[in-house]
């Protein structure tokens, strides 16, 4: 695809970024990107406090596509939010590269979500009054070095569909938009929140299609939470969690392709 | 354009209602700030470039006869710059088509022509000549009113020589801006008041005054005082039977330009905060409503790495361009206005050049203050906005929490059917959104009320004055006091029903320094024509003893029933006489003074007279009555009361016509504005509730009764404090008013407060039903599918 390979050869033009394929090398014995230390988060809701996060350690490394598994309620959420710089946690260390988030101001977080943070949503949270590319437009008008709305939505194979209002799109198409929005500035962590707990198998199929090229092709770290076991066999690690803590990080050596993936 | 950019612009798009209730609203409150200070500016500027050009005098002073030497002493006082005596005598001009003569002052001018001080400006024709006997100035407000150009001739009665003045020019002067005398009621009546100006030697010939002068003009100079020069010259008068000395504030002209800039200033502060604070109100709710539906998309913004400050400047950018263009609509509504209420002006207030402007700051002035308004109405909305923890902003609201109010606890609502107690706990669970609709909407009311409030008032007046206590059909005056015998004869003539007679003496009412000039009105005690009425509607009895003077006065005065006044008559030998206050009187109308006619007849002394005939007659021989009457030596001049009546409701119909079409249509855009935006908004919050509701079986009509009771109820609400605020607004707007010349009862009548209510409603009604025809049009799986 031409518009692919524009973009591939503008990522690794960009900022002298080193190569995406040659980092992706690294991934297992790689550097982690994501650090976090004892995590905890407390809420307080009324009269009682829900514990959602129970002392979580855990690491993202640079390229690699994790995904977080859980039932709902298990503070996987939680957990993308604060990495995400959303939330911050009650106690426990965050760090991105050589940032700590953990105590960090908002403005920090801002500039953090708005350098390197690429966010997924199960409900695309699109903004309505705007089209495809104006959606995507939001963030490459304030990214630094952003790929161009039109080639972004490109890349989601929604070329023919940058005029159209979210109302006028399906549920799958939303959410290639908001892939297309996640990943325009060329973010270093792509985190995405039950991309396909709104969508049915097929289209879901679909978009997990969409963010594994994009974890390929441009090399972001990418994080998939959800609570749908199979989808996890794509991913190069998978991490599970129940009742705020984690119960296991795997490698997954069977990856599979989301097309084989079945639910 | 940034995609932000976009989404400002669309989602205005999508609450344009909305968007453009409020700028109208803003556009009001601008455009009644840009109409009533670029007037202000406009008179003001006129004023003073007048005053300067004309060399309009600071202090004024009167004395009987004074020695021209007498100026140069006056000259030598402290602070004086320069001095302009001269001479002003009252002059009748019987001119044809008017019932009884005009009157009017002659005053001089100095042999060059060109006087020191209060120089006329020549509108027509050209400067009295040195010298010549027959030519005269005459004011531009007479001149218009009964068609006289240069050249024309004029009967007028000189100290009781009746001749014909050729008219050579037509002036202006900054003494009669506005044309009044100082004695006259409330309006300027440019037919019945004449100003000429003659050539000082002819008029002292005429008035055996050579060498002499009556009045003089004072300029000061910088930083003089202007209190203790008049002393001076009050001392240095009084010898020659000084009036005492006032300054410019108190010269009639100057007063009402003074008073009415007063009157602009005070309506120029009131009118923009109302609107402005509905504005601010609006955009609260409407910028509430927006956020509140937009949370998902601010946490999006968040999400993306948009700060609080580019979110913040977002949504205060959609009120920005809200009031962007509703300053646009109001700056072009203010000029246009500001323009018509200049030409109103320019009828009455008479200057050179009276040019319209508007200045570059009453603009700004206006717009920023309408930016700060919307904006503290916006930033309550906006800071909430941003504080939002975007991870938090995610989740789908938590369902609102009811309870059950006091009233419904107390039993009270089991008499009501659902949609009322729908109605009554969305009203108790936001009480502050309901207080402040409510005020709104009572605003609404409130600014008909205003726009009316004159009218119904002086309707009140013209009763208190034209139907309780002047109720003769004719009033003849005489051209001297006369003895009684001679109203007594009138009473023979045909048609007569019934005759009374008064004596009225021009007098100056004084009490330690304060003064005014004003007549008495001697009353016989069985006076049934002529009676002294009170606002609450009382006939006041004339005391026997003392005077009966007019609240008004007396607050002027700082005296009571009690204290003495010292009465100086203006007219015979001039006496001067301590007199009791005997009673006061709560009148409408001017500076009133009463006595019985025998103890006003002991004040003057010498033989009983009257001046002044009342009578009642056949309203079929009043005509051929009123002919012959005029034809009697002794008679002045017959005025008949429906023709005052007429002309006074005239005058005023002219200009409170204006003011209350445009106040109604305010009052309207009001409410209109809240009961709008307060329906879309309901409609908003509640359409998923509707919704189900119409799924469930509900009909249209049913769903309708709940979101628009609501709005029913706030209306109903706010109507009797809206009626209240009216009043009270109205006798704010009215206490800024000249209150010696009349004064406004504190009343709103009965069918200015249905009007108000009605338009209200009307306006209510009107906006009930767009919403309503969109409420019909509900999308019921649309919005039961929707999140929000």
């Amino acid at each position: 695809m031409v518009v692919e390979e524009k973009v591939r050869r503008s990522l690794r033009g960009a900022q002298g970024r080193p190569d995406v394929t040659t980092e992706r090398a690294a991934i297992g014995g790689g550097e982690a990107v994501l650090f976090a230390r004892g995590l905890t988060k407390v809420y307080r809701m009324g009269e009682v406090d829900v514990v959602a996060l129970r002392g979580i350690d855990v690491e993202l490394f640079r390229g690699e596509f994790v995904v977080l598994l859980g039932a709902s309620g298990s503070g996987k959420s939680t957990l993308l939010n604060i990495l995400g710089g959303l939330d911050v946690p009650t106690s426990g260390e965050v760090r991105y590269c050589d940032h700590d988030l953990s105590a960090a101001a908002e403005s920090t977080l801002t500039r953090y979500r708005r350098e390197h943070v690429g966010f997924v949503f199960q409900f695309y949270n699109l903004i309505p009054s705007l089209t495809a590319r104006e959606n995507v437009a939001l963030v490459t008008d304030i990214a630094e070095a952003p790929i161009a709305p039109e080639d972004a939505l490109s890349l989601v194979g929604l070329a023919e569909r940058m005029d159209h209002f979210p109302s006028e799109l399906s549920g799958g198409e939303q959410q290639r938009v908001a892939i297309a929005r996640a990943i325009a500035k060329r973010p270093d962590l792509v985190l995405c929140d039950e991309p396909t707990g709104a969508l049915d198998y097929r289209t879901g199929q679909i978009v997990l299609e969409v963010l594994s090229r994009v974890n390929r092709e441009l090399g972001a770290t990418t994080a998939v939470i959800t609570h749908n076991a199979p989808i996890a066999q794509m991913a190069d690690r998978i991490i599970e969690m129940s009742d705020g803590r984690i119960r296991s990080v795997r490698e997954n050596a069977a990856k599979l392709s989301p097309a084989d993936l079945r639910w | 354009m940034t995609a932000l950019f976009r989404k400002l612009l669309r989602d205005l798009l999508r609450m344009r209602g909305q968007a453009v209730t409020i700028a109208i609203v803003v556009a009001c409150g601008i455009g009644s700030f840009v109409t009533l200070r670029s007037a202000y500016r406009s008179l003001l500027g006129a004023r003073d470039t007048y005053y300067e050009s004309s060399r309009f005098g600071d202090v004024f002073a009167q004395a009987k006869r004074a020695p021209e030497s007498v100026a140069a002493r006056i000259e030598a006082v402290p602070g004086v710059a320069v001095v302009e005596t001269r001479l002003v005598e009252p002059v009748m001009i019987p001119i044809e088509g008017l019932a009884e003569p005009a009157t009017g002052r002659l005053v001089t001018l100095p042999a060059n022509g060109n006087p020191r001080l209060n120089a006329p400006y020549i509108r027509k024709g050209r400067m009295v000549e040195p010298g010549r006997p027959d030519e005269a100035l005459i004011l531009e407000t007479f001149a218009t009113a009964h068609h006289l150009e240069p050249g024309a001739k004029v009967p007028v009665v000189i100290n009781g020589v009746l001749r014909q003045i050729h008219v050579v020019g037509v002036a202006l002067s900054p003494e009669y801006v506005i044309a009044v005398s100082g004695a006259q009621g409330f309006a300027p009546d440019h037919l019945r008041f004449a100003v000429l100006w003659m050539d000082r030697d002819v008029v002292a010939a005429a008035f055996d005054l050579k060498g002499s002068f009556d009045d003089v003009s004072v300029r000061l100079q910088p930083g003089a005082r202007s209190a203790e020069v008049r002393d001076r010259i009050d001392a240095i008068l009084k010898p020659y039977g000084g009036y005492g000395a006032v300054d410019r504030s108190r010269q009639p002209s100057s007063f009402f330009v003074d008073s009415e800039l007063l009157q602009l200033e005070s309506y120029a502060t009131i009118a923009p905060a109302i609107f402005l604070g509905v504005a601010a109100f609006l955009v609260n709710v409407v910028l509430s409503r927006l956020v509140h539906l937009q949370r998902p998309q601010i946490a999006t913004l968040k999400a993306l790495g948009y700060n609080d400050r580019e979110i913040a400047v977002h949504y205060l950018s959609i009120v920005l361009v809200v009031v962007a263009a509703g300053s646009l609509l109001g700056v072009a509504l203010g000029a246009w206005l500001g323009r018509g209420m200049l030409g109103l002006y320019q009828r009455y207030y008479h200057f050179p050049r009276f040019d319209y402007r508007l200045d570059a700051d009453v603009v700004g002035v206006g717009v920023s203050v309408s930016v700060v308004a919307a904006m503290l109405g916006g930033l309550t909305v906006v800071w909430r906005a941003v504080r939002l923890p975007a991870a938090e902003a995610m989740k789908p609201d938590a369902p609102p929490t009811y309870r059950r109010s006091l009233l419904e606890r107390m039993g009270i609502t089991r008499l009501l059917g659902g949609s009322a107690l729908m109605v009554l706990r969305e009203m108790t669970r936001r009480p502050l959104r309901t207080l402040l609709s409510c005020t709104g909407i009572a605003f609404g009311v409130a600014v008909v009320v205003v726009g009316f409030y004159t009218r119904g008032a002086l309707d009140v007046i013209v009763d208190l004055q034209f139907e309780q206590a002047q109720r003769e059909d004719l009033t003849v005056s005489f051209v001297r006091p006369v003895d009684g015998r001679v109203s007594r004869e009138l009473a023979q003539l045909p048609g007569v029903l019934r005759v009374e007679s008064e004596r009225v003496v021009p007098v100056r009412v004084r009490k330690g320094p304060r003064f005014r000039e004003t007549t008495i009105t001697g009353l016989s005690r069985d006076a049934d024509l002529r009676r002294i009425v009170e606002w609450p509607r009382r006939i006041v009895e004339v005391p026997e003893e003392g005077v009966l003077l007019s609240a008004a006065l007396a607050r002027v005065l700082d005296v009571g029933v009690g204290d003495s006044v010292v009465v100086e008559v203006l007219e015979g030998d001039r006496r001067s006489r301590e007199v009791r206050v005997a009673a006061l009187a709560n009148e409408m109308f001017g500076l009133g003074v009463y006595m019985s006619l025998p103890s006003l007849q002991g004040l003057l002394g010498g033989a009983p007279a009257v001046s002044v005939a009342l009578l009642t007659v056949d309203a079929r021989s009043e005509p051929q009555l009123d002919a012959r009457l005029k034809r009697l030596p002794v008679v002045a001049g017959v005025a008949r009361r429906r023709e005052i009546i007429a002309q006074f409701e005239r005058q005023s119909a002219e200009s409170m016509n204006v003011t209350s079409v445009i106040l109604t249509i305010f009052g309207c855009v009001i409410a209109v504005a809240v009961v709008y935006n307060n329906a879309r908004i309901a409609l908003s919050m509640r359409g998923r509730d509707l919704a189900s509701l119409r799924v469930l079986g509900f009909t249209r009509q049913e769903i309708s009764s709940v979101l628009l009771g609501e709005l029913g109820a706030h209306v109903a609400l706010a109507l009797v404090p809206g009626m209240y605020l009216g009043k009270l607004l109205a006798s704010t707007m009215m206490s800024a008013t000249d209150q010696e010349t009349y004064r406004m009862p504190a009343v709103v009548t009965p069918d200015v407060y249905a009007l108000a209510v009605g338009v209200t409603i009307a306006a209510a009604v009107a906006s009930a039903f767009v919403v309503r025809r969109q409420l019909d049009h509900l999308d019921l799986v649309g919005v039961l599918k929707a999140r929000e």
